[in-house]
């Protein structure tokens, strides 16, 4: 096996997201199809999927989904998880056995609900008890990662090509409103199953392309407020900037765009408006949470996607619509292969953010 | 010659292209990258999203695409013609030494990154539209003309256009006060000459997207040049 540093991986990855703004559930088959025209950018060492509005009938319970090493990591983590939660259902998740899709882990499915009782004694809410959980787990418990843990969505995720990493988790079997993925091609970490995108915390999933050159910085940062970057993976930092920005701060969307993918000083010193001077105190407060290197992403959330590029633009990333159906993807063939018919192609500029939302009511 | 790309790999699509000379059509074409690089002796129409680096390494061939293209159209291309009847990517040309690129619409970030030129070697980009951020980044040679005939009422070009540009010379249509350039460069309007220097691919690009020549006059051109033949002179050593 060859090491670090005596192998070259250029860099590529590919993602892809599209979204209903009447809230119209559609099936994980399309998702999947965008990824057979980029399968170039991705080299088999890790693919995934979130899915929103796919579990209407637990959409109460925050589901966890988790993988083990063994039987004993799922028993010392189930014995953790009824400390705090009741756990309405608990299963495995429903896979597909092909020859694509190698060295399976226990992939495990639960629908919980923190105990009413716990989270007065601590004086949490229940978001941030669900955060604290999740942390620790993947913190503390040898053999046991949790990669999705919010409410009626889920994120799935594998080492292999997307494509199979679809066909693998049966998503065609389910149905949401939105839908990210995500086909890796590792850079600086070798291909595990917690590695692959999208990285989840709560309701929050990021799928990402590119290469993040302030990881350590914003690391430091964010591990100041309790989260653990556990994976050594540029991304995860991402999901947990966006939940501490979004959930713990309340910023809106454009202001995380705003911190993450700050504009130049020069943009900001050539403008006196009150949008540019706004914009340029979220620069002071938050510079720890600038994201400097290339990086294209798109962030789901509840009822929404947000796609947003570097500030110099160093991935591509187009956008297309057709109806009430909104697409983003790194290359227009991605969006061709979901729908031949899609309109209203566009390039957004460096830092510029796309925020599609469903319909208030519809999801 | 009919190709049809449907469920084709970019490698099996680019060797039954090799194969042939002449003409060619390609349909269905989706996101398969490398299309034509490298060809010399062959005109090449795509329906479809071809992918990226269409046409790399071009050395004579013209290709034609009826939609869009994504990044890295004509990527080190020496010689040759592409024509895009719709928006390209990111890094349109980059590198590119030779040829020309004619494009209807808009192009992404970087168009003309790196572009060189050599004696009779001149490589030149037409855009119809509007251009991104760092048009003609580290241009060393070439001509870029962006004509600012897209209607969607953004700026003409995005941000720091022609940063670190040694050669070459970038026309705009209009006078891009609004633009903000390196002071490496120099901004001046477009003299008889200068407009002489690209007539012919403005007649072209007349003739591929059937546009009335005349809506171009002389004084509609800015030209953009590096005010000197050294101008990082100093800048990281004693040269």
């Amino acid at each position: 096996m060859q090491r670090e540093g005596q192998v070259r991986i250029p860099s590529g990855c590919a993602i892809s997201a599209m979204i209903s703004t009447t809230g119209a559930r559609m099936t994980g088959e399309t998702i999947v199809k965008s990824m057979i025209p980029m399968h170039d950018r991705s080299n088999g060492l890790g693919g995934g999927f979130a899915g929103y509005g796919i579990y209407p009938e637990y959409r109460e319970f925050y589901a966890l989904h988790v993988f083990f090493d063994d039987p004993s990591a799922q028993y010392e983590c189930e014995k953790y998880l009824k400390e705090g939660y009741e756990i309405v259902k608990s299963e495995s998740i429903p896979i597909r056995k092909i020859p694509e899709i190698t060295d399976v882990p226990i992939i495990w499915r639960y629908f919980v609900a923190p105990l009413a009782s716990v989270l007065s004694r601590l004086q949490l809410d229940e978001h941030e008890f669900v955060a604290r959980t999740v942390t620790k787990i993947n913190s503390q418990f040898r053999g046991a990662y949790v990669f999705s843990s919010g409410k009626n969505m889920g994120a799935f995720k594998a080492v292999g090509f997307p494509e199979d990493v679809g066909r693998f988790y049966r998503l065609e079997e389910y149905a949401g409103y939105s839908w990210t993925a995500h086909g890796r091609y590792p850079t600086n970490t070798p291909g595990w199953w917690g590695g692959a995108h999208p990285f989840a915390l709560l309701d929050y999933s990021v799928v990402h392309n590119g290469e993040i050159s302030s990881y350590d910085a914003n690391r430091r940062f964010i591990e100041m407020f309790g989260y653990r970057c556990t994976l050594q993976t540029d991304t995860e930092v991402i999901a947990y900037i966006a939940d501490y920005l979004l959930r713990r701060q309340g910023l809106t969307l454009e202001e995380l765009a705003s911190v993450i993918a700050a504009p130049f000083w020069s943009e900001l010193d050539a403008s006196e408006s009150v949008e540019s001077s706004s914009r340029a105190y979220l620069r002071k407060v938050f510079p720890s949470l600038l994201l400097t290197g290339p990086f294209s992403i798109v962030l789901g959330f509840t009822g929404g996607v947000m796609a947003l590029n570097d500030r110099l633009k160093l991935r591509s990333m187009v956008t297309a619509s057709n109806r009430d159906v909104h697409y983003i993807a790194s290359e227009e063939a991605a969006i061709r292969a979901m729908d031949p018919d899609a309109r209203n192609v566009y390039s957004p500029a460096g830092g510029e953010p796309v925020i599609i939302k469903v319909e208030e009511g519809a999801y | 010659m009919r190709i049809d790309a449907k469920g084709k790999l970019f490698d099996a699509l680019n060797a039954e292209i090799s194969e042939h000379n002449g003409e060619l059509e390609i349909d269905n074409c989706l996101g398969q990258r490398f299309i034509a690089a490298g060809a010399s002796a062959k005109q090449v129409v795509i329906n479809g999203v071809p992918g990226n680096a269409l046409g790399a390494y071009l050395a004579g061939a013209t290709i034609e695409v009826n939609g869009n293209a994504q990044d890295a159209v004509g990527d080190t291309m020496n010689a040759g013609k592409i024509v895009v009847r719709g928006n390209v990517g990111d890094a349109v040309g980059y590198a590119m030494r030779g040829g020309a690129i004619y494009i209807s619409g808009n192009a992404g970030y970087r168009a003309g990154i790196h572009m060189k030129e050599y004696r009779e070697k001149k490589p030149v980009i037409v855009i119809g539209g509007r251009a991104g951020s760092f048009l003609g980044e580290y241009q060393a040679g070439g001509i870029i003309i962006v004509l600012g005939l897209h209607k969607d009422g953004k700026p003409i070009l995005g941000n720091f256009p022609c940063a670190g540009m040694h050669g070459g010379k970038i026309f705009l249509r209009g006078d891009a006060q609004r633009v903000v350039f390196p002071r490496q460069t120099t901004r001046r309007a477009a003299s008889p000459s200068d407009m002489y220097e690209i007539s012919s691919y403005l007649a072209e690009f007349c003739d591929l997207f059937k546009i009335n020549v005349r809506e171009f006059s002389r004084d509609d051109f800015t030209v953009v040049v590096p005010n000197s033949s050294n101008p990082y002179k100093q800048m990281y050593v004693a040269n």
